[in-house]
């Protein structure tokens, strides 16, 4: 059994962020970390440590569908792994964060009024308005963290439904930040190729394999 | 004959669920790229292929080449 590391625990931020939202919306804002971390690391580290050691959400996933058994542990479906749906997946989102931005300036402009609901899978409105500290703060600011908590708990019911339907982790597949994140990754490693070590000891063994498998030589390969 | 993982790389998203599970710490995630198994370690244990969302691991069974 390996000893667990204090990023181990990361899960508890999860259920710590959506019960701050119950009482006071303003705490969504704390979800940017969530947005700028992995971003950060990527851009600048050219890496996916946050997917792979920090995501809370992923841990929490793994809590509940692994250990909890929640998971009916079914094979993901392939087509949610395909490119067209990640790529688009993440399309989609990236176009209702920006609508989300929008009716943020419009209530900063004055020409919208504040809405105080979370809106559940871009669709449902769910009053919210206790959440509303009505501290001496812009409207724009709490517009964004209605808009913001609707986007976090959206993209985690759907995590947990697929969790549910598939394995634990299943939201990985087509998580729009693990998506964004690789592609950072794969632009900053260019044409460099990883290059395993048994085939380092002459002739590929097989372990990597897929359409345009790349080949060439890189000594990235040999671990953290 | 030997067993040992095999990443699929179109289908890998780099999760780092395979390098979580592995008993013997012989998959890591390169450059946030995908998993990359070391298969002079690798024993083919099949935990990498439970875990991985993606169904991007399968296990090779290949005769010793070195």
């Amino acid at each position: 059994m390996k000893k667990k590391a204090w990023y181990d625990y990361l899960w508890i931020v999860t259920p710590v962020y959506f019960a701050l939202g119950l009482f006071n919306i303003l705490f969504a804002w704390l979800g940017m970390i969530f947005f700028s971390v992995p971003l950060l690391l990527a851009i600048f580290g050219g890496n996916k440590v946050y997917c792979n050691r920090y995501c809370d959400r992923g841990q929490f996933f793994t809590l509940l569908g692994k250990r909890m058994k929640w998971s009916a542990n079914r094979p993901t479906p392939k087509w949610m792994g395909s490119k067209w749906f990640r790529y688009g997946f993440l399309i989609f989102f990236f176009a209702m964060f920006f609508q989300m931005l929008w009716m943020t300036f419009l209530v900063g402009a004055g020409s919208q009024s504040l809405r105080e609901t979370v809106q559940l899978f871009w669709s449902f409105r769910v009053p919210w308005q206790w959440a509303n500290p009505h501290l001496d703060v812009a409207a724009w600011v709490v517009q964004f963290s209605y808009g913001f908590y609707s986007m976090m708990l959206t993209s985690t019911l759907i995590g947990l439904i697929v969790m549910v339907l598939f394995q634990p982790r299943s939201w990985c597949v087509f998580c729009p930040m693990g998506t964004m994140t690789q592609l950072i990754c794969k632009w900053k490693s260019g044409k460099a190729v990883p290059v395993c070590a048994g085939c380092n000891e002459g002739g590929c063994h097989g372990a990597i394999t897929g359409t345009g498998k790349r080949s060439g030589r890189d000594d990235g390969a040999s671990g953290k | 004959m030997r067993a040992f993982a095999s990443v699929i790389q179109d289908r890998c998203v780099a999760c780092g669920s395979c390098v979580k599970v592995c008993p013997l710490g012989a998959i890591s995630v390169w450059r946030g790229v995908m998993a990359v198994v070391d298969t002079g370690r690798c024993v083919g244990c099949g935990k990498c292929k439970q875990e991985c969302p993606a169904g991007a691991i399968t296990i090779e069974k290949r005769g010793e080449t070195a």
